[in-house]
């Protein structure tokens, strides 16, 4: 292999690798600019932070607060908490099965001028932790549990 | 490293690893698919569709695999033109396009009943459907040119900036709000318990043995087509 | 008889799981498939070839 084939090579690494880190720069440059739009949903402390102008569609997500769930007919009210700010929703239509209290949801709609939130879609969020119901028992019944907490990982 | 380049020194090995994966792919689906559509526990919140994971999870992890393996096998083929890692690239495609739609389509299936939508527009989703609209491209790409090495290098370089896309998908969960969890793969371990770890990681074992079993069949075919063209051309040559 | 309705019908989301399922089937069953299948075209094409460039340099 002569030195000039070599420097061609390496050149060309040169040239891969410059390109990959500037692009990377420039994805990650246009991704923060853009935070805004990427991000699914906002807490209720974001929320009321914001002063959102009135009939903007955004979506609230966050706990429903344990107790807080009143059905009237077809419309369900429930309290959105992130622990520090809470937020009131109100919503007429189908529940996702994993709608319940203590659970994640994200709701879709507007702000009312009495800072009610109406919703014209609620969705469950869940997070990453799997296991059988006779763990989740446990865990609860010894006072590991804890929401959203990470069980003790068995890995085999 | 530039061993291997060789053509038929790769395909020795090749050949020698495929009985290999194949016997651990057919191991672990045997052994995976009992554990993972019966004996493993419904989940405390889910129920029976946690069963989806087992492949919703395994398809997720192979289109992300196959699709570093193609940006290595380009950036190879880019700086030192080893033909055999575009080869492995090309023959690799259409499998990460495949797994990408597996996630995709399970994915939906678990969100309608867990979520409550087939779809949203959130980062982990938006950024696999774009994996695989990458990986379509990139089929297109290969073939799109009359010179087939003008095709190579532009698949090649689209691989390469399609590659930032994959820390996006794995970090979308944490950078932005999602409706999508977050991953389950942690420092600590995975965040589930044992009875549905081991049907998955038994599940992620047989999609990447299969996956190695289906590309060296594919590599095999992209090198007899290579033959094939040079065979045409000094036949065509001689008369 | 019962146990096999109440496990297919995977708590009410029998359609979810088994469509799950029957896509990752039918992804991975037909890749295997198309790709053995081209392999073994290949191999016929490049026989095919060998043979032609025989009879040329019998001529």
């Amino acid at each position: 292999m002569t030195a000039k084939t070599m420097s061609r090579k390496n050149r060309r690494m040169i040239l891969v690798v410059l390109g990959l880190a500037l692009l990377g720069s420039g994805a990650a440059l246009v991704l923060t600019a853009m935070n805004d739009a990427i991000v699914f949903f906002f807490s209720p402390s974001e929320i009321k932070e914001r002063n959102l102008a009135a009939d903007q569609r955004v979506r609230l997500g966050g706990l429903v607060e344990d107790g807080s769930v009143t059905k009237a007919g077809g419309t369900v009210s429930f309290i959105v908490t992130d622990t520090v700010e809470k937020i009131s929703v109100s919503y007429t239509g189908v529940l996702p099965d994993l709608f319940r209290e203590g659970q994640g949801i994200v709701a879709e709609g507007r702000l009312g001028p009495d800072g009610v939130f109406q919703a014209s879609e609620v969705l469950a969020k869940h997070d990453e932790n799997y296991m059988p119901r006779e763990v989740a028992d446990a865990l609860k019944k010894n006072g590991h549990w804890q929401p959203g907490m990470e069980p003790v990982a068995d890995t085999p | 490293m530039h061993k291997y380049a060789n053509p038929t020194q790769f395909i020795r090995i090749a050949n020698a690893v495929l009985p290999w994966s194949t016997a651990i792919a057919v191991a672990a689906f045997v052994i995976g698919l009992p554990l993972a559509l019966v004996f493993s526990p419904p989940d405390y919140q889910q129920g029976e569709t946690v069963r989806i994971m087992y492949v919703h999870v395994p398809a997720a992890w192979m289109s992300l695999m196959v699709y570093m393996v193609i940006a290595g096998s380009s950036a190879a083929f880019l700086i030192w033109r080893h033909t055999v890692a575009h080869l492995i690239a090309r023959a690799s495609a259409p499998l990460g396009a495949m797994f990408a739609a597996v996630c995709l389509i399970s994915g939906m299936l678990w969100g309608q009943p867990m979520w409550g939508t087939f779809w949203v527009w959130d980062a982990r989703l938006t950024s696999v459907l774009i994996l695989f609209f990458i990986y379509i491209g990139y089929i297109a790409l290969l073939d799109a040119f009359d010179d087939p090495e003008r095709g190579d290098r532009a698949a090649a370089i689209l691989a390469l900036v399609g590659s930032v896309n994959v820390p996006i998908i794995h970090f979308s969960v944490e950078w932005w709000s999602t409706l999508h969890q977050g991953t389950i793969i942690t420092m600590d371990g995975l965040t589930l318990s044992g009875d549905m770890a081991r049907p998955l990681l038994i599940m992620v074992a047989g999609f990447t043995a299969f996956y190695v079993s289906v590309v060296i069949i594919r590599l095999r075919a992209e090198l007899l087509a290579a033959k094939i063209r040079n065979a045409r051309q000094s036949l065509a040559a001689a008369e | 008889m019962d146990q096999l309705v109440t496990y297919f019908a995977m708590g009410g989301y029998a359609v979810f799981v088994w469509s799950s399922y029957a896509a990752a089937a039918i992804g991975l069953v037909g890749a295997l498939v198309l790709s053995w299948q081209g392999w073994k075209a290949r191999e016929r094409e490049f026989e095919d070839l060998r043979a032609a460039r025989r009879g040329q340099e019998t001529q």
